[in-house]
């Protein structure tokens, strides 16, 4: 359960943020969409306090992340285009060291199980240098899952994979959404990429400028073109 | 960003105490028993010295109050303090020579007050190239200010073991062996105040210069 | 805490052995400076001997900016800070678990480099004192080193900048370092350079609790 409160995020004198306010209730799947620099990854990296907030608050499960990571850090999952994995280790190992991290229970079973469902057993003690870029985001959603978040925050996971593992994403994503986690995600083709979801937030300027139900995604267009204005759908 | 009354005051009180100091250092200070005429660069050497460790010293208390208060002033008095202490460090290391030269036929002596500002001035052009090199108002900001506080914090401790070098090592030249007399103590005590004011002065310019840019930049975006 | 410190260890010396590319950079690295140095200076017999801490420490300090560099480096490739960041319990985790893998490189380091550097200047580095200023040094450096490095590898310059901005900051290590160990190898006793060790002992002290202050400002945006 996210609550955001007048959040505000200013880097020197350009704002990134202007009081965004956002509720996501337990088991909940919002897309978050805007135009390029709108603040989609800056609200993400601060839910997952990879960034401070210059005014606002931040509530996660009832909690300031801000002031209980220790315990609020196994609650959040976090995926973004960068993989957040160590070329040098294998795919096992990597795991492994996440798994030491969060003190997750039953670690080797839980990296075996975890390996066969993103389909890199085979592949588990090669180095991840030499993974392909649909490989190595695989692995970086099993090591975003393995200590069992109930928030999942994704940040473009979609771009570079192919429709094959974009697929194998989505269902994995699915299953898990369906075992309990809420998800929040932003996307460049929230068409595309919208299946799963029920909720959209639209983003523009730093600004929350539509917050609604997904709808039919053949008028998505259009809808997005009214919150965002025409020139910046473009 | 407009030159307050005390902004006047400032610059008009540091030609004014100049120009008196350079009276009282020519004219007024006794010529020295074995350096002669050109031992009066000391007055000038040391005051820059003091200045320039005092502006180390602001740019670190600005570096622990931008942390704190994530206050833009704070990151402009630390860079504004850096740039001038940067000038007054240059000038102990210029004067140091023109001084060592002639007296003790060398440019360069080990003296520790001299080295520890070498060791100062490094950290000073490092301070600058940091933030010449790094992205990101706000992260310049930070990097500067984390940067200035670890480098405050080693500045005493070279000291110490700059000093403790050099007594290793004994050297003949140090301005240590110079007696003062009462007029020259009261020479040094003028230059200080002088140099301090046109510190504050030029410090004062500086961020004034720095905040007309903040405007500046701000007007472009909006 | 401590669990995670040592996950932090262990998954940076696991990543260096499969590839070793770290050290071995370092060790080519110190052993051409070592001969550089005695070329260039003419380091032979009485002189190479005088010279000798001196030639040490300017080697450890130098070759340490690469292997702190690399180090990393290999951390912001997959923006691996980040990962670090959401799994640890606390910043200081991350630096004290990143300080002490560099520590350990270059303690591994000057395995190598201290016998080196006895055959070479036939002067015996290799003795229980000389090690424990090696140690003292080395734990101040790593840990000024660590911190900087955060900084320098997220600038324009990136490997560029952190030797200038190390390097003034290691000015009392360097001092005392040298100064203790010619000490030593003269055949004083750790106390007759107490003043010495006491300085590295005291910028150890301070720097770790500097470093430990701030490294959260230098990681969080």
């Amino acid at each position: 359960m996210i609550e955001v409160r007048g959040l505000r995020k200013s880097f020197g004198s350009r704002t990134a943020l202007d009081d965004v306010s956002l509720s996501v209730a337990d088991r909940e799947r919002v897309m978050l969409v805007g135009p390029n620099g709108a603040g989609k990854t800056t609200l993400l990296r601060i839910l997952a306090t990879l960034g401070r907030p210059s005014a606002g608050s931040v509530l996660i499960d009832g909690r300031d992340p801000f002031r209980e990571w220790a315990k609020v850090r196994a609650s959040i999952g976090f995926l973004s285009h960068q993989t957040l994995l160590y070329g040098d280790l294998s795919a096992r190992q990597n795991l492994r060291f996440y798994a030491r991290m969060y003190q997750v229970e039953d670690a080797d079973a839980r990296i075996d199980e975890l390996l066969r469902r993103v389909d890199l057993h085979q592949r588990q003690d090669d180095l991840v240098r030499g993974y392909s870029r649909g490989m190595q985001q695989r692995l970086a959603v099993a090591r975003a899952v393995l200590h069992g978040p109930t928030v999942l925050l994704l940040d473009e996971p979609y771009s570079g994979l192919d429709p094959i593992a974009s697929e194998s994403l989505t269902r994995l994503l699915d299953g898990l959404a369906d075992d309990g986690c809420t998800l929040l995600l932003t996307s460049h083709r929230p068409v595309a990429e919208g299946r799963l979801f029920d909720r959209v937030v639209a983003l523009n300027r730093g600004r929350v400028v539509h917050d609604g139900a997904f709808g039919d995604p053949r008028t998505f267009a259009d809808r997005y073109r009214s919150w965002v204005g025409a020139a910046e759908a473009a | 960003m407009v030159r307050r009354w005390w902004d006047w005051l400032l610059i008009g009180l540091s030609v004014v105490m100049f120009c008196a100091a350079l009276v009282v250092v020519f004219l007024y200070a006794p010529r020295e028993a074995t350096m002669g005429d050109v031992q009066r660069i000391f007055y000038f050497h040391v005051a820059s010295a003091w200045v320039g460790f005092f502006g180390f010293f602001v740019t670190f208390l600005g570096g622990v109050l931008y942390l704190v208060r994530g206050e833009r002033r704070w990151d402009i008095l630390s860079l504004s303090s850096a740039e001038v202490g940067l000038t007054f460090i240059t000038m102990v290391l210029i004067t140091g020579s023109l001084w060592a030269k002639p007296v003790w036929g060398t440019y360069w002596t080990w003296e520790p007050r001299l080295t520890i500002s070498a060791v100062q001035w490094l950290i000073y052009v490092a301070y600058v190239m940091l933030r010449a090199s790094t992205v990101g108002e706000e992260r310049v900001a930070r990097f500067s200010a984390v940067y200035g506080v670890l480098a405050f914090v080693t500045v005493p401790l070279s000291w110490f073991a700059i000093r403790w070098w050099r007594t290793i090592h004994p050297q003949v030249v140090s301005s240590e062996g110079m007696a003062l007399t009462p007029k020259m103590v009261q020479t040094l005590m003028a230059s200080l105040a002088t140099f301090t004011v046109i510190y504050v002065t030029l410090l004062r310019e500086r961020m004034r210069l720095e905040q007309a840019q903040d405007r500046l930049a701000a007007l472009r975006e909006g | 805490m401590l669990r995670q410190i040592g996950a932090i260890l262990a998954k940076d010396l696991a990543a260096e052995l499969h590839t070793r590319e770290i050290l071995s950079a370092m060790a080519v690295f110190a052993i051409t400076a070592v001969l550089t140095f005695s070329f260039a200076l003419d380091l032979r017999g009485a002189t190479g001997e005088a010279a000798a801490p001196g030639v040490l420490w300017t080697t450890i300090a130098f070759t340490g900016t690469l292997g702190l560099s690399r180090s990393l480096a290999r951390e912001q490739e997959s923006g691996g800070i980040s990962g670090l960041m959401l799994a640890s319990e606390d910043r200081t985790v991350i630096f004290v678990g990143k300080a002490l893998s560099n520590l350990v490189l270059m303690l591994l380091l000057e395995i190598v480099l201290l016998p080196l550097a006895t055959i070479f200047f036939d002067v015996n580095f290799v003795r229980p004192s000389v090690v424990l200023i090696v140690v003292l040094g080395t734990v101040g450096y790593a840990t000024a080193g660590t911190l900087l490095a955060a900084i320098a590898v997220n600038t324009r310059a990136r490997e560029v900048m952190l030797p200038i901005l190390l390097l003034p900051l290691v000015v009392p290590l360097l001092l005392g370092a040298v100064h203790a160990t010619a000490g030593l190898l003269e055949g004083l006793t750790l106390a007759e350079v107490g003043s010495w060790v006491q300085i590295l002992v005291v910028y150890d002290l301070l720097m770790t609790a500097a470093a430990v202050a701030t490294f959260s400002y230098v990681v969080e945006a």
